[in-house]
């Protein structure tokens, strides 16, 4: 599951400023973290998840940071159902539509 | 390659690095103070709306249809007082390529870049501006970097923000994910310095006379459909751009009397670089952690001189809460059929409060909507809120606490007309300049400048630089 084939499609990710290379004037909260990033590309090795490896990126840069993940999937979807929502569509179609609504 | 690419080292090439990457020598529109000659700018550096229609067309880009909301305007005037509710009517947006206005930007960019033989493009941000970049950059055969603020420090992405990842990737860009903080900025010279490519900004007066043509196309239809400009039309007020960019157009158009409106989601409380605050937001943008920032000093752009300075422009400024935008983005699906925002809802809603206090006949226009979908509806949005322990209630949006709740109106009476007051934007405006210059006196040329530059007058000016005891010379 963790084997990176040369090729594969992979996430990487690296510090990019630590917490004493950041800019002044930052809130205490962002203050104690690095500056991270994450990027996706083909790698140009076989390696491991969780080791440091190279990419190239779509644009053809060469990055290097440790793999994360192998062919990562988008995780972002339509969340769960949120019944207060149903709750505002009752209402505007009854106040527009009818229903008991006299108006 | 012995390059010096520390934080410091490269904040000091910034303007070496910015040269490069844009193409225009900024320098010839100062005068060595405050002011600079922003007319010329947009001229020179710019193009005519006649090229910038042409470069749209030949990209899909533009000719958006003009919707009018009947059920909403019907909703409207059963709450407003009688006589009064204007017919509120949108411009879908939503039909360019890569779903947003923002194609209007991104083609002309684009187009500059390659004219000028860059071999690829980047841009910094989380929003929609990223797809359209990477949408019109796949047209034109250009690379395209997009560098976005997505994550916290635990790699809890927002939903929004992902979704654009997944859209900019979709078009075949290359997308470099930052936690948050300003630093993104660093980050976005290191690419433009190793690349040699071209900046794609926001803020360049291509990429905001791109948006002109919003603006005339909206009037040139409404004359076409109903022989009269609207009364109104309400810009989600992000960074300026739609703004200054439409107001542009709308004045091309020689609508004089059409009052500009921005509109901006209240987020106030929330500190924007703040690794906490991040995910506790609802809204990634057209909302007032950027609307007042931008308005009060534009110049903190990531080019030397913002194109985009909404305050010359703006008649009104109105604020709205995340509650309410959710609610009418569920208007305008149930009782208009279209599934679209959130951006475009931001105008929406405040819109629909101010439809109540206009007359019948009278016309306001929402300019823009934007596609819809995984990320950014309305509940994986409060699914994630919920997540991130912030509240769900119904009830006076008014008592709405941005990062700690949702108040939905319980309600739609409760959806308010709240002005931001420009008065006190301006005097901000004014202070900003003031400081970041450095300045106990400055030149007549500076205090007309700063006259136009709040679309105030000189006594307004006068009074509050007497009261930082600034002399004009």
């Amino acid at each position: 599951m963790d084997t990176i084939k040369k090729g594969d499609w992979v996430q990487i990710h690296k510090i990019v400023l630590k917490p004493e290379e950041r800019a002044s004037h930052l809130p205490e909260d962002t203050k104690k973290v690095p500056l991270e990033m994450w990027v996706k590309g083909f790698a140009l090795s076989d390696g491991k998840i969780g080791e440091e490896i190279e990419i190239k990126t779509v644009t053809g840069r060469i990055v290097k940071g440790t793999a994360i993940k192998l062919n990562p999937r988008y995780i972002h979807d339509f969340g769960d159902y949120v019944p207060e929502l149903a709750k505002i569509d009752m209402q505007l179609k009854e106040m527009l539509f009818g229903g008991d609504c006299d108006e | 390659m012995s390059r010096d690419m520390s934080y410091d080292a490269v904040m000091s090439r910034k303007n070496e690095i910015m040269k490069k990457a844009i193409g225009i020598d900024y320098d010839v529109f100062e005068t060595g103070g405050i002011g600079f000659d922003y007319e010329r700018m947009m001229r020179e550096a710019g193009y005519s709306l006649e090229e910038i229609q042409k470069i749209q067309s030949s990209t899909g880009v533009g000719n958006t249809p003009i919707l009018e909301l009947k059920n909403l305007t019907a909703l409207a005037r059963k709450l407003a007082p009688k006589g009064k509710g204007a017919r509120i009517f949108i411009k879908d947006e939503a039909t360019n390529p890569s779903g947003s206005f923002k194609a209007r930007r991104a083609s002309v960019s684009v187009y500059h870049a390659k004219k000028l033989g860059y071999k690829g493009v980047i841009a910094a941000t989380s929003g929609n501006y990223g797809a359209a970049v990477a949408s019109q950059a796949a047209m034109a055969g250009l690379k395209c970097i997009v560098v976005q603020e997505c994550y916290d420090s635990k790699m809890v992405g927002q939903p929004e923000i992902l979704e654009k990842q997944r859209a900019c990737e979709a078009y075949g860009a290359e997308v470099v994910q930052l936690s948050v903080g300003p630093e993104l900025f660093y980050s976005f010279l290191c690419l433009l310095e190793e690349t040699g490519y071209f900046n794609a900004s926001l803020y360049t007066p291509f990429g905001i006379a791109g948006v002109e043509t919003l603006g005339y196309e909206l009037i040139m239809q409404f004359r076409e459909k109903l022989g009269r400009d609207p009364d109104k039309v309400v810009i989600t007020h992000a960074g300026g751009g739609n703004v200054t960019g439409t107001a542009r157009g709308i004045k091309k158009a020689g609508a004089e009397h059409t009052e500009i409106v921005g509109a901006s989601v209240d987020l106030s409380g929330l500190h924007m670089a703040s690794d906490r605050d991040f995910n506790r937001k609802s809204f990634t943008t057209g909302h007032t952690g950027f609307g007042i920032p931008f308005a009060t000093w534009p110049d903190r752009a990531d080019v030397p001189r913002n194109a985009a300075r909404p305050l010359r422009y703006l008649d009104r400024y109105l604020t709205v809460k995340q509650g309410e935008v959710f609610y009418i983005t569920e208007a305008l699906s149930v009782l208009e059929g279209l599934e679209r925002g959130p951006a475009g809802n931001t105008s929406l809603t405040a819109a629909f409060a101010l439809a109540q206090e206009m007359d019948e006949d009278q016309i306001i226009v929402v300019q823009e909507t934007e596609y819809t979908g995984a990320g950014k509806h309305p509940m994986p949005q409060i699914s994630f809120a919920k997540q991130n322990g912030i509240e769900i209630l119904f009830g006076d949006p008014d008592t709405e606490v941005p990062g700690q709740n949702i108040v939905f109106p319980d309600h739609p009476s409760k959806i308010k007309v709240r002005d931001f007051d420009l008065g006190k934007a301006r005097m901000s405006y004014i202070k900003n300049a003031i400081n970041n210059y450095g300045k106990k006196e400055i030149s007549q040329y500076d205090f007309e400048f700063l006259v136009k530059d709040t679309n105030s007058d000189e006594n307004f000016v006068r009074s509050v630089l007497s009261e930082l005891d600034v002399k004009v010379l």
